[in-house]
């Protein structure tokens, strides 16, 4: 509206004007000198969001894509502390770190094991969240009070589930192998053993995500009009049918969007991992981000290689996103 | 050394908003100059204290009181920072040059990488560095990085095998093993005859060294500049941790939260030997089965393997930001926290053992079973190699020993060979 405004006023001034400004700066940047005259009214309304962006998200972005293509660590990039001056000394390699990664055993090991806990979680929270959201959109005694339950795990915050988590799974002290030892079972190493582990911090992780997606799906589900149902109805669908063909139908717009951000949030689940497990036993159930923390954090900081990791896992997402995108597009998606 | 990284972890959250708030508080105004006379320094010195904040902050708390006593245009700012968080924090703060502390009390692995990336002040000549010759010469070490002095040390330790008096006496053994066969031997014959576990293992690098080092291996040879973690002698000690376990000697150890488990383990009489360092005495006289027994806890120097018994020096330094704003108030603190005086003032009251031989001699350290118990044990502790990445080494071995705990590889000599080639990649010009 407001660029609109400006838009009628810049065009009422007449040819007249514009003819002087060309006159003024001849060869000038005509259409980019236009193009700021006629939407600085916009421009400075958005400066504040845009000069706040670029400070916080581009500058560490730039920064990020030239570290990785240096050897920069703690110990060579140049600072003065107190008495202490280092020097600095590292050196433009190129595309190196690249290379060095992907060739890197651990980097394809590492990816195989996030895209597998990617795709487990978001398949549970969707399905789950599906599933309570359609128990919670019926009538019900109590609804208030069991939507209420079901969004607590949300509303803790996640580094506090976490630690819970690992108590109840503590191998010797935990809650869960006592109650199995009350029941004659053998102890489950949950978190002591490769696969165990996986499986363990999936569950951890699903139960964390679940209330956002159940939320998010009964508020599409509310969206849905009733008479889509009764009519439905009155030519004879089955339950099933209805669900079929209006819910998930009518769920889509609110899906496409969750299911991305639910993927783009596991992907880089950092608590979860690092709290529950640390990566362990060995390293596995690193995920990328992880290691990519234990590189930037170990002993002398490896500026280059975390960043090299990190712009890594932004082209992944950004790919992902992309084919995403057109996927939803190709099915008639208005996104 | 403390490994209580575990036990601290539930804390991270706690000491992640104190750090929020206790930004830096004290004044970065231009050092006074350094001829200034002790009396006339003025300042606040942030000191970021490591140790167990319950059993052990309160005894550095009365040093801090009686400094301030001494000094009363000082002050003295104490925070305590989980042990497991202390150096990730310093780093972080150190390098961006705000909220780093005065003086932080440094752990003896971290003395070199701290100063080889420029954080810690050089102290030769300053007041800190008070009396040197009076320094054990083993824990004195691990304060020098490039001929110059960069941390005094506070206290120095080592691991021993810890045992449960009455448990080994009812499986007919008076004495603690003295080799890992015997150890071995013991913790069955404890577990036939008790029915409790016999040894309980701490999954963890630090705590697999003895085990290496008593098949006469280590991680490095520093003279040579050779990567070692993979050669036979290393190999051997970590089949002798493997076979421990195998042969149920051992029960298979719990891998997360590792000290924690085996310490409760122990504490609540659930097991009989452990492995562990005089710091945790403290703790274990706490526990059930020693409350009211002092004298049922038994500490003897690490088992020997097939060359030699020994365990690792561990410790924690003084150190100095080089970056604070009172360095002259900063050197009189450290002079006067790592007295001989003080030092045996926290060896009588926590049993931490001094590094200053002359406070062996004073009677509050003179007088503490627990010094007198150690002391012995410290003969066995050999020196680690102070160079900067010690503080990366820990981390693949303690990956690979999961590893082979875990049963994700059985073949000890391909796990030690995959640590070795990480090794390869943080230690340029190191020859395998």
């Amino acid at each position: 509206m407001a660029a609109q405004a400006v838009d009628g006023t810049v065009a009422g001034g007449g040819p007249a004007r514009d003819q002087a400004a060309l006159h003024r700066r001849p060869g000038g940047q005509g259409p980019v000198r236009r193009f700021i005259g006629r939407h600085w009214y916009a421009w400075a309304l958005t400066a504040p969001v845009v000069i706040v962006t670029l400070v916080l998200v581009g500058y560490p972005l730039v920064r990020g894509v030239y570290l990785s293509l240096t050897d920069a660590t703690e110990a060579n990039v140049g600072r003065t502390i107190g008495m202490n001056v280092i020097p600095s000394t590292y050196e433009f390699v190129g595309l190196k770190n690249y290379t060095a990664a992907l060739a890197d055993p651990e980097f394809l090991a590492t990816l195989g094991w996030t895209v597998l806990w990617t795709a487990v979680c978001v398949t549970l929270h969707y399905g789950l969240g599906l599933g309570l959201a359609i128990l919670l959109n019926r009538p019900l005694r109590f609804r208030s009070f069991y939507r209420v339950l079901l969004v607590l795990p949300w509303a803790v915050p996640a580094f506090v589930s976490a630690f819970i988590w690992r108590y109840i799974f503590s191998a010797k002290y935990g809650v869960l192998n006592a109650m199995l030892n009350a029941a004659g079972l053998p102890a489950v190493a949950w978190l002591d053993d490769p696969a165990v582990a996986k499986i363990s911090v999936i569950v951890v992780n699903v139960w964390l995500g679940v209330p956002f997606m159940m939320l998010a799906v009964l508020g599409g589900l509310q969206a849905i009009p009733g008479e889509l149902y009764e009519a439905a109805s009155m030519d004879g669908a089955t339950p099933w049918q209805r669900f079929r063909y209006i819910t998930l139908p009518g769920l889509r717009p609110v899906a496409s969007t969750v299911v991305l951000l639910g993927t783009i949030w596991t992907f880089n689940q950092f608590a979860v991992i690092f709290l529950v497990t640390g990566g362990g036993p060995g390293t596995s159930t690193q995920i990328l981000v992880t290691n990519a923390y234990r590189l930037a954090f170990t002993g002398i900081r490896d500026y280059a290689g975390s960043a090299t990791w990190g712009l890594l896992i932004l082209l992944i997402l950004s790919a992902m996103t992309v084919i995403y995108r057109r996927a939803l597009r190709r099915t008639g998606e208005a996104w | 050394m403390r490994r209580v990284i575990s036990a601290v972890a539930a804390a991270a959250a706690l000491a992640l908003a104190v750090s929020a708030c206790g930004s830096d508080d004290s004044p970065k105004s231009a050092a006074p100059a350094t001829s200034a006379a002790p009396a006339d320094v003025t300042g606040t010195v942030t000191w970021w204290d490591t140790s167990d904040a319950t059993n052990e902050g309160p005894a550095f708390k009365e040093l801090i009181a009686d400094f301030e006593a001494k000094y009363p245009k000082i002050k003295v700012s104490y925070v305590n920072v989980p042990f497991g968080e202390a150096q990730n924090k310093f780093q972080t703060a150190a390098q961006a040059g705000s909220g780093a502390p005065d003086v932080i009390r440094a752990e003896v692995g971290w003395v070199a990488q701290f100063a080889s990336l420029g954080y810690l002040a050089p102290l030769d000549g300053t007041p800190a560095v008070d009396n040197a010759d009076d320094f054990l010469p083993g824990p004195a070490s691990a304060g020098k990085y490039d001929g110059k002095t960069y941390a005094v040390p506070q206290v120095t330790d080592t691991l021993g095998l810890l045992y449960n008096k009455e448990l080994l006496a009812k499986a007919g053994h008076n004495e603690p093993p003295k080799t890992f066969d015997e150890l071995k031997q013991t913790a069955l014959d404890v577990k036939s005859k008790t029915g409790v576990d016999g040894l309980t293992l701490n999954v963890d690098s630090y705590f697999l060294l003895p085990f290496i080092y008593g098949e006469g291996g280590d991680l490095l040879d520093i003279d040579s500049k050779k990567i070692t973690v993979s050669s036979a002698q290393a190999v051997a000690g970590v089949q002798k941790v493997m076979d421990l376990i195998s042969s149920s000697a051992a029960p298979k150890p719990t891998i997360k939260d590792s000290y924690v488990a085996a310490e409760t383990a122990f504490k609540e009489g659930k097991t009989a030997m452990i492995f562990n360092g005089p710091w945790s005495m403290s703790d274990n006289l706490g526990g059930k089965v020693f409350k009211d027994k002092p004298d049922n806890l038994g500490v003897a120097p690490v088992p020997a393997g097939s060359v030699k018994a020994a365990g690792p020096t561990g410790g924690h330094t003084y150190a100095v930001y080089a970056g604070s704003g009172n360095l002259d108030a900063s050197y009189l603190f450290v002079q006067y926290m790592d007295s001989a005086e003080s030092q045996a003032k926290l060896a009588g009251k926590l049993g931490l053992l001094p590094t200053r031989a002359s406070a062996y001699s004073l009677p509050d350290a003179s007088g503490s079973p627990v010094v007198a118990t150690w002391k012995s044990v410290m003969e066995t502790a050999v020196s680690r190699p102070w160079i900067p990445e010690q503080g990366q080494l820990f981390q693949p071995l303690v990956e690979g020993y999961q590893d082979l705990v875990s049963g994700k590889e059985s073949d000890v000599q391909k796990v030690m060979d995959g640590v070795a080639q990480k090794y390869q990649g943080l230690l340029k010009g190191w020859s395998l």
